[in-house]
């Protein structure tokens, strides 16, 4: 059944995808929105890349609903993906082929008449800034490089979704701002984003809403601010003491913090007010090395969320 | 939007024509040079000592005549074998071709009937190359030599099914070496190419029997000498279309394992 217009465009209860013994995703509820950029976070083995692949129409789910553009991907998968554009998490061009011959025969997975891959292709070239490379080889080309093409590759059936796995990954500060720049303008298009990431920038700058996910469940929803507002305090205080000095340095700072965290480096205090809290530690009679006052950000509320704790 | 309506197996095999036309170059050498070379050796050089031995030529046949259709059948197998080995890990894990495809429109089977259908042409390219070289060497007897190439499509599908099956279940190409070493080899040299399986000992005839490749032989050899038998091309091609279907039965289940997961 065609989705309506207020239906969401990813509609997910209850999902599940098993692999064996091991739970990969658990019963996760998620509602996609037309039109909003919409993120999947967490650590790494969360479970995001699973889900990701089972709302791209490629991993059949083990349990719960999914609806991707109103659809079953059980039943619809080919007629779904038609308007998917997907970036896997690893390239998946083909290094033999030119930049632009690698748009032209993706285009023709889709059934597009070549005229209509030629003239897309040399707008989305474009647009990704790969114009002057379109016939040469995909091989020598930067990490940065192949995640745009990559990207216009994604593009070539004009999806009105698009699903982004972990699209920055491994690239340079100046690649990742490109291609941030280049999400935000399909955003702007009206084009629907899904991304997964584990860079809490990059979900603050991209993300109007976003899931964190940990052991293969959602543990928090919303927009990075509500995040923020929920998951942790307005202003973040990190107070330095010489080395071995954080833990009882930290027993003295307590009462001053809705919540207080000990780092081999510094102690940090979650509060309302930095600047009040920061005076309170002067007036103590305490010799910080270093205090800094900073607003909370979504990596704050990550780490709460997820822990410090190295996933492997 | 115009989309075309073809079956959606057809834009998989169009990407690899596609990148066939990119790379024939380097592949269209060896398709000739082969059986140049083998054809030369063996059927002229070697053939000449089996002629003029006291058997005299084999069945009564030049060595060349009896060689040159079977060496059509075995380089078949051969060129359906390396085919469908590396480029169906690459396609799986170290270029992701698949993958690509996958996010598209096009289904598992879709991927896979596809690239099996660009390995029939491809195995039917190498032997109307091949058959071309053979009436160069006056090898050809009969008309019906042209019905060798559907054989050889025949015979290497036989292979090529059942090697996908292999290739999309490993983990690594380290199989495929093995795969050459242990099966095509042997195969080549003791599959009645060179000499009738009469020939090997009992225990080895009967297996001989048994593989794909002899009853490619026999079937091309039968048509481009214009000895087959209605009764055999049934057996053979029945033989032959049995190692498909179960093959491509199971090369559908190690797809769908593999990349439905």
């Amino acid at each position: 059944m065609p989705e309506t217009p207020t239906e969401p465009l990813v509609l997910a209860r209850g999902l599940t995808k098993r692999f064996g013994d091991f739970t990969a995703v658990d019963g996760i509820d998620v509602e996609v929105r037309r039109g909003e950029a919409f993120g999947f976070l967490g650590p790494n083995g969360a479970g995001k890349s699973s889900t990701m692949r089972m709302i791209g129409c490629v991993s059949p789910a083990t349990g719960g609903t999914l609806r991707v553009l109103g659809m079953d991907p059980a039943r619809d998968g080919p007629r779904i993906r038609a308007r998917l554009g997907v970036v896997p998490q690893e390239d998946s061009l083909d290094l033999e082929l030119t930049v632009r011959e690698n748009l032209l025969v993706y285009g023709r997975y889709f059934g597009l008449p070549r005229p209509v891959i030629r003239e897309r292709a040399a707008q989305l070239l474009d647009f990704v800034q790969l114009t002057d490379r379109a016939d040469s080889k995909v091989e020598p080309l930067s990490g940065g490089m192949k995640r745009r093409l990559t990207i216009a590759r994604s593009l070539i059936s004009e999806p009105e979704l698009l699903l982004l796995d972990e699209p920055t990954t491994g690239l340079d500060p100046q690649a990742r701002h490109v291609l941030w720049d280049r999400l935000f303008r399909l955003k702007q298009q009206g084009v629907t984003l899904i991304l997964t990431t584990h860079y809490m920038d990059e979900a603050e700058q991209l993300c109007d809403r976003l899931v964190v996910m940990d052991k293969a469940r959602i543990v928090a929803e919303g927009s990075p601010q509500e995040l923020i507002a929920s998951h942790s305090s307005r202003e973040v205080v990190e107070v330095r003491f010489p080395p071995d000095e954080q833990e009882a340095m930290a027993s003295k700072l307590a009462d001053l913090a809705e919540r207080v965290e000990v780092l081999p480096d510094r102690v940090l205090l979650y509060v309302e007010d930095g600047d009040a809290v920061a005076g309170a530690v002067h007036e103590r009679g305490l010799h910080p090395i270093g205090v800094l006052v900073r607003r909370s950000t979504l990596e704050d509320v990550f780490l709460r969320l997820t822990g410090r704790t190295l996933v492997d | 939007m115009a989309v075309s309506s073809a079956p959606l197996a057809l834009r998989s095999l169009e990407y690899w024509t596609y990148q066939y036309r990119r790379t024939w170059r380097g592949s269209i050498v060896s398709t000739v040079l082969f059986p140049v070379l083998f054809l030369a050796s063996m059927g002229l050089g070697l053939g000449s000592l089996v002629d003029s031995s006291a058997s005299r030529g084999v069945d009564g046949l030049p060595y060349l005549v009896f060689l040159a259709p079977a060496l059509l059948a075995a380089t078949a197998m051969q060129t359906a074998v390396t085919e469908s080995t590396y480029p169906v890990m690459a396609s799986i894990k170290w270029v992701k071709t698949y993958h690509a495809m996958l996010a598209t429109p096009l289904g598992v089977l879709d991927v896979l009937v596809g690239h099996l259908l660009y390995i029939a042409a491809r195995v039917l390219l190498g032997s109307v190359v091949f058959l071309a070289v053979m009436t160069v060497f006056g090898a050809v007897r009969s008309p019906l030599a042209l019905l060798t190439l559907p054989a050889a499509v025949l015979t290497g599908m036989a292979f090529a099914t059942p090697v996908f099956a292999f290739a999309a279940s490993r983990d690594s190409e380290e199989g495929f070496a093995a795969l050459f070493r242990f099966v095509v080899t042997p195969l080549f040299l003791f599959g009645g190419v060179f000499f009738p399986i009469e020939q090997l000992p009992p225990l080895l005839e009967q297996l001989a029997y048994a593989t794909p490749l002899w009853h490619g032989v026999a079937l091309s050899r039968g048509l481009a000498l214009g000895t087959a038998t209605a009764g055999g091309v049934v057996l053979h091609v029945a033989y032959l279309s049995a190692w498909i279907v179960v093959g491509g039965w199971l090369a559908a289940r190690a797809f769908l394992r593999r990349l439905a997961v």
